[in-house]
């Protein structure tokens, strides 16, 4: 940490990197840190607080000397969030959303940082801890107040990697050697390279599934100089933890990834985008770029290829789900509120700072390095025929074996089921919220584009689980990760939320689902990016594929009443002044 | 040179040129495409509010983000867009606090007249009242944040003359607001800060001293539709059958000021023709307390503040065949709902304990066994029963209301004047 000087942002790239100086300084961000921002940048206050405000790790007022994150996705939930909070409450003084009297500690609910297949987890000064409950609750806070450092009685993650395909088929998750795809990169020209990347029919895996290829070509083609490479490791989906899984085991296919695409479009930087959720990740991603530079497979002449020169550095996030979005993320590395662009151009024309940049998953990139380490043929081995290649998922909730599988497209959602030993599923929600749900009758279906594709996120719920609780935290988490720009997303989660309600409380009719139904389409039509537009997704599928389920909370004796409201409710304050 | 190309818009085949927006040339050829947060020097468009959602080349996509390119095959009036779109500005309505006859802006609101030109009656969506600030503290202005839309146009369009943004996006997802800057706004000067109040869709920035503009029938939106032909509102509310026997209607004044019952009055000598076709049962007019019987139609007037509000709204349902709510207070809550934002005891405590006016020695809370006892909010009255039509105003004008019932009874076929179709 430096002086107060060097904490000032030279640059408007900078301000996300400054704000977290500051705030990991004091504590949380004070007023003199956000005048001192807006004077090194030339921009008014407003707009810094307007950055700073948008992100949910970044505190303007005290967050405790241990800033607790307590997640609330809907597999804490089912593995029992409510008694760890309450463990969390009982043991700190403090009450969810604010401070002990002591100031010591602070308590906040988060969205889903990565850790469903050891859930409920939180993170401790962005340290993490997991399978927690009301024991091991106790005994982390009694630590902490004799003084331990959360780094020191964190938890080690495990990443419970429980499949891998056969030897020949495994493309992620076999032995890597550092520099082994990046060996071969001189045998090619940048052309040559986009041709094996497109015949391996290679496609964006954070679940869009554009042709990776074809995306680098686009890249490539533009005539505007510097380009950009960015990697984007802010899986927020919840339910998905693949890539922090990808980052912890194989960092160094990732960084190759990366290096391919420079080479391939012309660009030598580099920019890994990692969510705030995953900081204690980032020592081992120091460590793997620090270790490519001594390789000198970053760096100057990188690989041996002269002329190509290639630097990576990483940007840290600061909380916020929408910012998985391309150019939402963009937005965000240029030290803006991560709120989507419109769609005017692709980023591989006009991506970071305007300049023609390559937007990949983790996982694509991983995917890049292998195909050209093991060759096209190889990659159109493997998979279904129409869409040859693996898929690393995330499963979580109701099955013995959670964790990582690296499954062949084309793969039935029975067998998953088989292979993680979930006992008795009842639905699945796949890609997580803003996907899709699954019934049991559809099991057969196969895991693939054109049929079900997947971004990463495997999430089964057994009979036990209520469906609308499960929709009810959906919308919760659309509710408040919504960017808030457009009105569809910004005013129609709150109000399908309110709907849910009452259809929880029992005093729904039919045409309520109705209701829902239709204003679930109006936000997908009108919606400005694909949060809005599949925000309603699940839910809309839950009602056509649960009718029986639905039903059940439906009232049919309507008598012309609006019967959610309730009068000894509604005159309960009055009395309660008046008596 | 820019290219001549050709687009069709609702089958219309239109020659323009390339790359130009979409909402000005439909604008410019006589087809009005609504619009709100669109601002035409503002470029890249903003794209916020999605009112001007249209089919562009099969998909549905916002107008004000799409160039014109030959060829292009857009659907501005289909049925399900007109629904679309309408909803989208009914979602505006519910989210914000949206009181016209109390804001400086009506009638010169781009929000008000969405909602004229697409015939929004009522919102289809629960009213969140959620509690909003009204911003005191700039030097020049008052920012009231129950009006925002979140368009933003002020943040992109007002800037101080050394470039800084006087208005900012603040949080995200339904807690975004926008903040302003008060260093910043000092620096503006009042013909900036006047831009930017008329900037503004709504009345959400409102310039200290110069808001009030022009007496009601003179503002911008109050007489005619900017549509080539006038929208036909209601044409749809046929319900009665053909028959012209004797109908009874009953009427009441909830939580509501009797503006709309003196409204009802104001068809004056048509009264005269209207007394031989309907009955009175109860309803203030006539001063008949109690029903004698089933009716036809009841019109509310007024939402639900207190028991006695709930109970004589169910009675009203269940003595009537239709139930009507007219004027803004009975469709939402209307001026009365202003207190839903503050916590029920803060508005008693207030009214009753720490008023000005309160007699030495008579703090108290009224209450006991005859009066009735307050809600914690007021109520809209389909939050209480299921209620059939709504009529607009505060209060909808004579001729509004008796279209209506009129049509409501008889299945007449009728339509609204623009003119008539008003919320405050």
């Amino acid at each position: 940490m430096g002086t107060e000087n060097n904490l000032q942002p030279k640059k408007r790239t900078e301000l996300l990197n400054c704000l977290w100086a500051f705030q990991n300084q004091h504590g949380y961000i004070r007023d003199e840190d956000v005048a001192a921002c807006s004077q090194a940048l030339g921009m008014s206050q407003v707009e810094i607080e307007g950055v700073l405000s948008f992100y949910h790790f970044f505190h303007r007022q005290p967050a405790g000397q241990f800033t607790i994150y307590l997640n609330n996705s809907i597999i804490s939930e089912c593995k029992g969030f409510e008694r760890v909070k309450e463990a969390f409450e009982k043991e700190t003084g403090a009450t969810f959303g604010g401070l002990d009297p002591s100031r010591q500690f602070g308590l906040f609910e988060t969205a889903c940082i990565g850790l469903s297949d050891q859930e409920p987890a939180c993170l401790i000064n962005f340290y993490p801890f997991t399978n927690l409950n009301t024991l091991k609750v106790k005994s982390i806070i009694a630590q902490l107040k004799q003084g331990a450092d959360p780094a020191d009685i964190c938890d080690e993650v495990p990443d419970n990697l429980r499949h891998v395909p056969q030897a020949d088929k495994a493309i992620y998750f076999r032995p890597y050697h550092p520099g082994a795809a990046l060996q071969k990169l001189k045998d090619f020209s940048p052309e040559s390279l986009i041709e094996e990347i497109t015949r391996s029919k290679i496609s964006g895996m954070g679940g869009a599934f554009y042709p990776t290829g074809k995306k680098w070509e686009l890249c490539r083609q533009q005539p505007a100089s510097p380009k950009y490479i960015a990697c984007n490791a802010d899986e927020g989906e919840p339910g998905t933890f693949k890539d922090r899984v990808i980052m912890n085991a194989l960092p160094g296919l990732m960084l190759e990834g990366m290096i391919i695409a420079g080479y391939a479009v012309g660009s030598a930087h580099g920019i890994i985008y990692l969510r705030a959720e995953y900081t204690w990740l980032k020592p081992k991603l120091d460590m793997a770029i620090d270790q490519f530079y001594r390789m000198n497979l970053l760096g100057k002449n990188v690989a041996g290829i002269n002329g190509f020169d290639f630097d990576i550095h990483i940007q840290l996030g600061a909380g916020s789900y929408v910012c998985g979005q391309e150019t939402a993320m963009l937005n965000s590395m240029e030290g803006k509120r991560g709120e989507p662009r419109t769609r005017q151009f692709f980023p591989t024309e006009k991506g970071y700072l305007g300049l023609p940049t390559v937007v990949n998953n983790v996982e694509t990139f991983c995917a890049a390095a292998r195909a050209l380490e093991l060759g096209a043929d190889y990659f159109l081995n493997t998979g279904h025929p129409d869409f040859p290649g693996t898929k690393v998922l995330s499963i979580s909730g109701d099955c013995r074996l959670p964790g990582i599988y690296e499954i062949e497209w084309g793969t039935s959602v029975k067998e998953v089921l088989e292979l993680c030993q979930a006992d008795d599923p009842h639905f699945i929600q796949l890609s997580g919220p803003s996907g899709e749900c699954i019934s049991m009758k559809e099991i057969d279906r196969k895991i693939m584009k054109g049929d079900l594709p997947c971004g990463g996120s495997f999430m089964i719920f057994n009979k036990h689980r209520d469906l609308l609780d499960i929709m009810m935290n959906f919308t919760e988490f659309f509710k408040s990760e919504s960017c808030g720009v457009c009105t569809p997303c910004r005013a129609g989660n709150f109000i399908v939320q309110r709907k849910l309600e009452k259809i929880a409380k029992g005093l729904a009719y039919t045409t309520d689902f109705d209701d829902l139904r239709e204003w679930g389409k109006i936000m997908r039509m009108t919606s400005r990016c694909g949060l809005g537009k599949a925000a309603t997704q699940s839910l809309l599928m839950a009602l056509d594929k649960f009718p029986d389920y639905f039903n059940s909370k439906v009232d049919n004796q309507k008598e012309g009443l609006n019967k959610e409201f309730d009068l000894d409710r509604a005159v309960a304050e009055y009395e309660r002044f008046t008596n | 040179m820019t290219k001549k190309i050709t687009i069709t818009i609702d089958g219309q085949k239109i020659e323009t040129e390339e790359g130009r927006n979409l909402v000005t040339v439909a604008q410019e050829k006589g087809i009005f495409i609504p619009s709100l947060c669109y601002y035409e020097h503002i470029d890249p468009p903003l794209g916020t509010c999605r009112v001007c959602t249209c089919n562009i080349n099969g998909r549905p996509g916002p107008a004000c983000m799409a160039k014109t390119a030959e060829g292009m095959e857009v659907e501005v009036y289909k049925p399900e867009l007109e629904n679309t779109r309408k909803a989208i500005v009914e979602m505006m309505f519910s989210e914000g606090n949206h009181f016209c006859p109390a804001c400086e802006k009506s009638g010169n609101c781009d929000l008000q007249h969405m909602g004229y030109e697409m015939g929004v009656a009522h919102s289809r969506f629960p009213h969140l009242f959620k509690d909003r600030l009204i911003d005191f503290n700039p030097k020049r202005m008052v920012i009231e944040h129950n009006r925002c839309v979140k368009c933003r146009r002020c943040v992109e369009e007002v800037l101080t003359d050394d470039k800084k943004q006087v208005f900012s996006f603040q949080n995200r997802g339904n807690e975004t607001v926008v903040g302003i800057d008060y260093v910043q706004e000092a620096k503006l000067s009042e013909a900036q800060a006047l831009a930017a109040m008329n900037i503004c869709p709504t009345g959400a920035i409102l310039v200290r001293g110069k808001s009030m503009a022009k007496p009601f029938g003179d503002r911008r939106f109050d007489m005619t539709s900017v549509r080539k032909e006038e929208p036909k509102i209601f044409a749809q509310m046929t319900k009665g059958n053909d028959s012209f026997e004797k109908k009874t209607i009953a009427t009441i004044s909830l939580a509501g000021c009797f503006g709309c019952h003196m409204s009802m009055l104001d068809i004056d000598l048509g009264l005269l023709d209207l007394i031989e076709l309907v009955d009175f049962d109860k309803s203030p007019l006539n001063d008949i307390k109690e029903f004698s019987k089933n009716c036809d139609i009841g019109l509310i007037e007024g939402g639900c503040c207190n028991s006695e509000n709930i109970e004589v709204l169910r009675e009203f349902r269940k003595k009537c065949d239709l139930l009507v709510t007219v004027g803004e207070c009975a469709i939402w809550g209307g001026l009365p709902a202003m207190r839903n934002t503050i916590p029920l005891g803060e508005c008693l405590e207030e009214a009753y304990l720490n008023c000005l006016t309160c007699e030495t020695g008579e703090y108290i809370i009224p209450h006991g066994e005859e009066l009735p006892k307050i809600l914690d909010k007021v109520y809209a009255c389909n939050e209480i029963v299921e209620i059939d039509y709504h009529i607009p105003g505060c209060p909808p004008t004579a001729n509004h209301i008796w279209k209506a019932v009129k049509n409501l009874l008889w299945g007449e076929q009728f339509s609204i004047l623009y003119s008539e179709f008003k919320y405050d």
